[in-house]
């Protein structure tokens, strides 16, 4: 089975984060670049399927030089090798885009199940699977807390409002998941080691034949056209419990009419 | 005045809160035309719309599209674009909310903003990102606006309209119909407000302990009319179902008073919470990170602390 695993880069969460001043994207050599959390329950359940139905995984990214940190944070985990988009056209794309630029890669190298993240940190636009899938005209298997595939059949639990939506399809199919389906391996020394010899192709836009005019800042279909660093919350008013702590806030929501 | 689509959050036939907003906010920009998707429309569905303003209704209420995952609703909207040619669309920004409106984004080749908290009447669309900490306006420059608003971002007003009911009828394409819902498990709710909507929420963490203390949780949010969350230490350990989860990857609230018992305010929980108006905490680690954001905070055990203040609250009605 051919698994590709959508693994972004972002800033940091623990650093403070930063839109550039002078195109207002976000400025991602400010803060140190990490793998995204939930790409890595994403691959974690990359591994499992391949483990459970054999085949290959393949990392799939977009994202400048620096990504390949996170690439190889993935392969140490046990992806078999990876799929790097990076071209400076891409700088400022948006999730339209994006979802735009990565389905030209998967058409390219094919794929049985793409799995993703449910949302990023940085953008959290919670969408890219769903774009992805009216793409690829796949089917969409999202916010999955388990999956399973029976020859070409495959599974989902869905999370919902309300609890959760069986879901069942055909593959090829792309799939999102949440971080309660899994816990992620840490990359053993072996792992580490290995990942530093795995193949990493690098594709440039061309090279995916992703038309250069609908990528990139110039061309997003959205864009910012100011931002402000937020005022501080003020700092508030915090006690101790001497014994009449409950008695303390109820004062303190009734000043604020709550009570 | 142009049309603005609003598409309709319903569960169950009853309007969801959120639309109302969505409605009030659209009386702004144009003229709102519902949408229902899905099955569950009737007379007081269409009376709710209307009492806030909607002018039009589309009704498409077969089954089928609420049978398959999120692809339908995104194929009836992209149909309404093409035929009303609205200014904007505007979706809650549920998770669901999100996927609707990344797919309507690429069949109709349009910008999407998602979890907007506001929209100007030249449809720049206000954000809050990076856990509160920049504020950003974001406009679409292609296509059809679509932008996910956040619920609890405009407070609803009442405002007749004519609400003039148009049937659509969607044939389905074999594509929309790929990922097929073959079963729906309610967890049970309880008869709290919904946790999106909620003008007051009270949240339990690990220091809760168990399943059964969520009582203290439930207990204090019931004297104050609110919803309960949690945060993902209670849902992961089973003592509180997974979507009442605040946070990265559960719920994002913005009320009007948010508790926080027993939580220590990880990054990802603060996602979901960070814009509520006023913080309270209460934690028995006065280290804890929650007290950063908290507008007033008590460092005790939560379980003498808790159950202290909500009678201190049945007290005072
Ligand atoms: C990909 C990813 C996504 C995530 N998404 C979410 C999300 O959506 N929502 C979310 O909440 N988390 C999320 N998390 C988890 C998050 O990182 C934290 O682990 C989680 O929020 C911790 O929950 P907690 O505050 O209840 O538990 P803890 O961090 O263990 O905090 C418990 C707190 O309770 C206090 N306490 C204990 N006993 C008492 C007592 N008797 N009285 C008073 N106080 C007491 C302690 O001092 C402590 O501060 C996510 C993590 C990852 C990796
Ligand atoms: N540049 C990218 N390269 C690879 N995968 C991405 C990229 N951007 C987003 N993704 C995937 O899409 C998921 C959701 O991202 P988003 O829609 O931006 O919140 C992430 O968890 C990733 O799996």
């Amino acid at each position: 089975m051919n698994i590709v695993v959508c693994v972004k880069q972002v800033p940091d969460t623990a650093t403070e984060r930063k839109l550039r001043p002078d195109d207002k994207t976000i400025d991602r050599e400010a803060a140190e670049g990490v793998i995204n959390e939930i790409c890595e329950y994403a691959v974690e359940e990359a591994l499992r399927l391949k483990e459970a139905h054999g085949g290959e995984v393949t990392v799939l990214t977009m994202g400048p030089s620096k990504a390949t940190d996170t690439i190889r944070k993935a392969l140490a985990m046990g992806a078999d090798k990876a799929v790097h988009l990076v071209d400076d056209a891409l700088h400022g794309s948006d999730g339209l885009q994006t979802s735009y630029a990565l389905a030209q890669v998967l058409k390219k190298i094919g794929f049985d199940v793409v799995i993703l993240g449910s949302e990023s940190t940085d953008a959290r636009m919670g969408t890219l699977a769903a774009m992805l899938a009216e793409r690829l005209d796949a089917p969409q298997l999202s916010l999955a807390n388990k999956v399973e595939i029976d020859g070409s059949t495959i599974r989902i639990q869905r999370l919902t409002d309300y609890g959760f939506d069986r879901v069942e399809a055909s593959l090829p199919a792309v799939v999102s998941v949440v971080e309660k389906i899994n816990e992620p391996r840490y990359p053993s020394f072996k792992g580490i080691m290995a990942a530093k010899k795995k193949p990493v192709e690098t594709l440039s836009v061309a090279d995916a034949e992703i038309d250069a005019a609908k990528v990139g800042l110039a061309s997003a279909a959205t864009e910012v056209v100011d931002f402000a660093v937020a005022p501080p919350r003020a700092a508030g008013t915090i006690v101790k419990d001497e014994g009449d702590g409950g008695v303390k806030v109820a004062e303190f929501l009734a000043s604020k009419k709550f009570v | 005045m142009a049309e603005i689509l609003v598409l309709v959050d319903h569960v169950d036939g009853e309007v969801k809160k959120v639309t109302l907003e969505l409605l009030t906010l659209a009386r702004s920009l144009g003229e709102p035309s519902a949408v229902w998707a899905g099955p569950g429309y009737a007379a007081d569905a269409k009376a709710k719309l209307a009492e806030y303003g909607a002018e039009k209704v589309y009704v498409a209420d077969d089954a089928d599209i609420a049978d398959h995952v999120v692809a339908p609703k995104a194929e009836l909207l992209a149909q309404l674009v093409g035929s009303a040619s609205p200014a904007a669309v505007l979706i809650a920004a549920s998770q669901e909310g999100k996927e609707i409106a990344g797919r309507l984004a690429v069949k109709t080749e349009s910008g999407v903003i998602t979890d907007a908290v506001g929209v100007d009447s030249d449809l720049t669309a206000e954000l809050s990102i990076f856990g509160g900490g920049v504020n950003v306006k974001s406009r679409v420059k292609t296509g059809t606006p679509i932008i996910a608003i956040r619920p609890n971002s405009t407070a609803p007003e009442a405002s007749q309209g004519a609400a003039a009911e148009e049937r659509v009828t969607v044939s389905l394409s074999d594509s929309a119909k790929a990922a097929r819902v073959v079963e729906r498990v309610k967890q049970e709710k309880g008869a709290r407000p919904e946790l999106t909507e909620a003008a007051i929420v009270v949240s339990g963490g690990r220091g809760v302990g168990s399943a059964d203390k969520f009582s203290v949780i439930e207990e204090l949010a019931d004297s104050l009319g609110a919803a309960v969350g949690a945060s993902r230490a209670a849902t992961d350990a089973g003592w509180y179902p997974h979507q009442f989860q605040v946070g990265q990857t559960g719920k994002t609230v913005s009320p009007q008073l948010y508790i926080a018992v027993g939580i220590s305010g990880a990054i990802q929980h603060r996602a979901g919470m960070q814009t509520a108006k006023t913080i309270v905490a209460i934690n028995k680690d006065s280290e804890a990170p929650i007290f950063e954001l908290a507008d007033y905070g008590v460092v005790g055990d939560l379980h003498t602390v808790t159950p202290q203040l909500t009678e201190e609250i049945k007290k005072r009605k």
